[in-house]
């Protein structure tokens, strides 16, 4: 069934308005050698047929036990979430066209964006965006339009970002002549350290990029460094688990709190987004996700995306209507605030059941039994030969562990085992040797924990007697 | 519809006026042509004093409830001095296109070219012909 409407009449016609001879001739802008010759696809199937094949692909994955987190993770999902989200008046991807005729819709999205603000302490977010990591490389942009006080176009970036953030930002925003300044972390603490950001005391930066818990799951001193980038009139953009949002500070509220009073405004995070799957979202092969970004009310008009906002009619009665559209694409074109962003509407539709569901309270059970799994699982974890805790600092529901002896070989024998016991970080930090990223969720009970070290003490041990 | 042109400034085809100061500085502003194309303006966007501008460069935005507009510097020059009244009464560039809604102040370079300003009565027929 083809679902272009247009008849060939139609398209001969419209083709005659615009004066090009054929549809092929609208591609003309492209070079010959950029257009695919040929899509070599299979031969169609019926229904029936794909739907046997993506079942068995999907049987291939197996259900194993899974301890990787580094920004995708395992969280018990209520089963109310997805029997409400994939109702039809919900199921939609994105913000409706015609978006005030679906005033539901609309609603679910203002409280979306309330909880948000009140998970991040900020005043005002907007709809979401495609991913914690686009995400990241949007506040980046941001960052820029909205600090007047730096023409640099650089940005700080600790390597305790998660990488693929780092790497999707410098995709995204280095096109746009933004460069970006590593900064190191500290071998034994797993953080950022305020003596590594002083060496740029003075300089100009346009922005400091701090993530909380950092990529290796340690909690960074947020309040310090906050309070050094602002010293030196760099904007702050918080990347942060919402999760842990339960348990930890605000990046609203990042800063010393004598700060608050003496200058204000300039106490915490000024732009704040990260990644909204852990809130409702199942893992599955790469996606979905989504972003979510908020801010202080004075850049809001340099964030991108939409934003839905509640209002009254001629009659005076309460109404949604999407608000702030003057800086969107369809509007300002290549000046728009973005033109690769879009919101998740379906993923927000979950995550915000999701929120409602476990309330203030049930996020922070899920918080503090995720950090307890973890600290459970490293104790548990420790305890087999050869195997060590990397760095000293404070951590959420991920660790780092060092292992006697490269990991990658080590984690594919426990794959084997149907467990997937961490991710390798030799590749993306070579420096600490063989280290490997564990996480535990609520999702894992003791038993799963005892599991998983009793089949890495065999792993180690035969390799061991191998060797 | 006919639209106020005050004779006594000068204009640009991106409907910007500029007015000659007593101290040689020019102030800026869009026209009444444009406000009233615009609609009613939400927030408005200043050029930052101290800066440098081109002749043509986009330096601040006017803001409507259906668009966002570029304005464009006139002349080249540096910015002395943004509208602050702006900031919280945005509806002056409505009110009062040619006084109170007044955008920003510069202080022309020397080797400025404004020759290519229009007088009210060419710009009086630029809509016009725009129009047609």
């Amino acid at each position: 069934m083809a679902f272009i409407p247009h008849t060939p009449d139609d398209i001969v016609r419209m083709l005659e308005v615009i004066g090009v001879r054929s549809m092929e001739e609208l591609f003309d802008e492209i070079p010959a050698e950029l257009r695919a010759k040929s899509l070599s696809l299979p031969p169609p199937m019926c229904e029936m047929e794909v739907a046997r094949l993506l079942t068995e692909r999907a049987a291939l994955d197996g259900r194993p036990l899974n301890f990787i987190g580094a920004g995708a993770y395992e969280h018990h999902i209520p089963a109310p979430v997805w029997a409400i989200a994939t109702r039809g008046e919900f199921y939609s991807a994105y913000t409706p066209y015609q978006a005030e005729a679906s005033q539901g819709t609309l609603q679910l999205i203002y409280e979306y964006q309330s909880m948000v603000c009140a998970l991040t302490g900020m005043e005002v977010s907007n709809a979401s965006l495609y991913d914690g990591a686009s995400a990241l490389a949007e506040a980046c942009l941001m960052a820029i339009r909205s600090n007047r006080a730096s023409n640099s176009r650089r940005i700080l970036m600790p390597r305790a970002v998660n990488p693929t953030y780092a790497q999707v930002a410098r995709a995204i925003a280095g096109n746009q002549n933004l460069t970006f300044e590593s900064v190191d972390f500290d071998r034994t603490a797993g953080r950022t350290l305020l003596a590594a950001l002083q060496a740029y005391s003075g300089q100009d930066f346009t922005a400091l990029v701090l993530q909380q818990p950092n990529f290796f799951g340690c909690l960074e001193e947020v309040d310090a460094l906050t309070d050094w980038a602002h010293d030196n009139k760099m904007l702050v953009i918080a990347v942060v688990n919402p999760t842990s949002l339960a348990i930890l500070s605000a990046p609203g509220q990042w800063g010393a709190a004598e700060r608050g009073a003496a200058a204000a405004g300039q106490r915490g995070a000024d732009i704040v987004c990260g990644e909204g799957q852990p809130l409702g979202v199942p893992l599955a092969s790469g996606g979905p996700y989504f972003g979510f970004m908020a801010t202080r009310m004075q850049y809001v008009r340099q964030m991108p995306g939409r934003i839905v906002g509640r209002t009254v009619d001629v009659e005076g009665r309460p109404g949604f209507s999407l608000t702030l559209q003057a800086r969107e694409q369809h509007i300002r074109r290549s000046k728009a605030t973005s033109n690769i962003c879009t919101n998740q509407g379906l993923m927000v539709t979950a995550a915000t059941i999701y929120m409602s569901l476990l309330g203030a309270q049930g996020l922070e059970a899920v918080a503090r039994s995720s950090m307890q799994r973890t600290a459970d699982l490293v104790a548990a974890l420790c305890a087999v030969s050869g195997v060590k805790k990397a760095f000293s600092a404070a951590h959420f529901h991920e660790a780092v562990l060092l292992l006697d002896r490269p990991a990658a070989p080590v984690l594919a024998a426990l794959a084997r085992r149907g467990l997937l016991g961490g991710l390798d970080l030799s590749e993306r930090y070579p420096e600490l040797g063989n280290a490997m990223l564990v996480c535990a969720t609520e999702t894992k009970l003791e038993a799963d924990i005892d599991a998983y070290a009793a089949a890495l003490a065999e792993v180690m041990s035969a390799s061991r007697a191998a060797a | 519809m006919s639209s106020n042109i005050p004779t006594d400034l000068q204009y640009t085809k991106s409907h910007e006026w500029v007015r000659r100061m007593n101290d040689g500085a020019v102030e800026v502003g869009i026209t009444d042509h444009a406000q009233s194309a615009l609609g009613d303006l939400v927030f408005v966007e200043v050029p930052d004093v101290g800066r440098a501008l081109r002749a043509g460069e986009a330096c601040a935005v006017v803001e409507s409830v259906k668009a966002a507009s570029d304005v464009y510097s006139p002349v080249g020059g540096k910015v002395t001095a943004g509208n602050p009244a702006l900031a919280s009464q945005p509806e002056l560039l409505n009110h009062d296109p040619y006084g109170a809604g007044w955008l920003f102040r510069l202080e022309m370079n020397v080797s400025a070219d404004s020759s290519g300003l229009m007088s009210a009565g060419a710009y009086e027929k630029f809509l016009a012909d725009e129009s047609k």
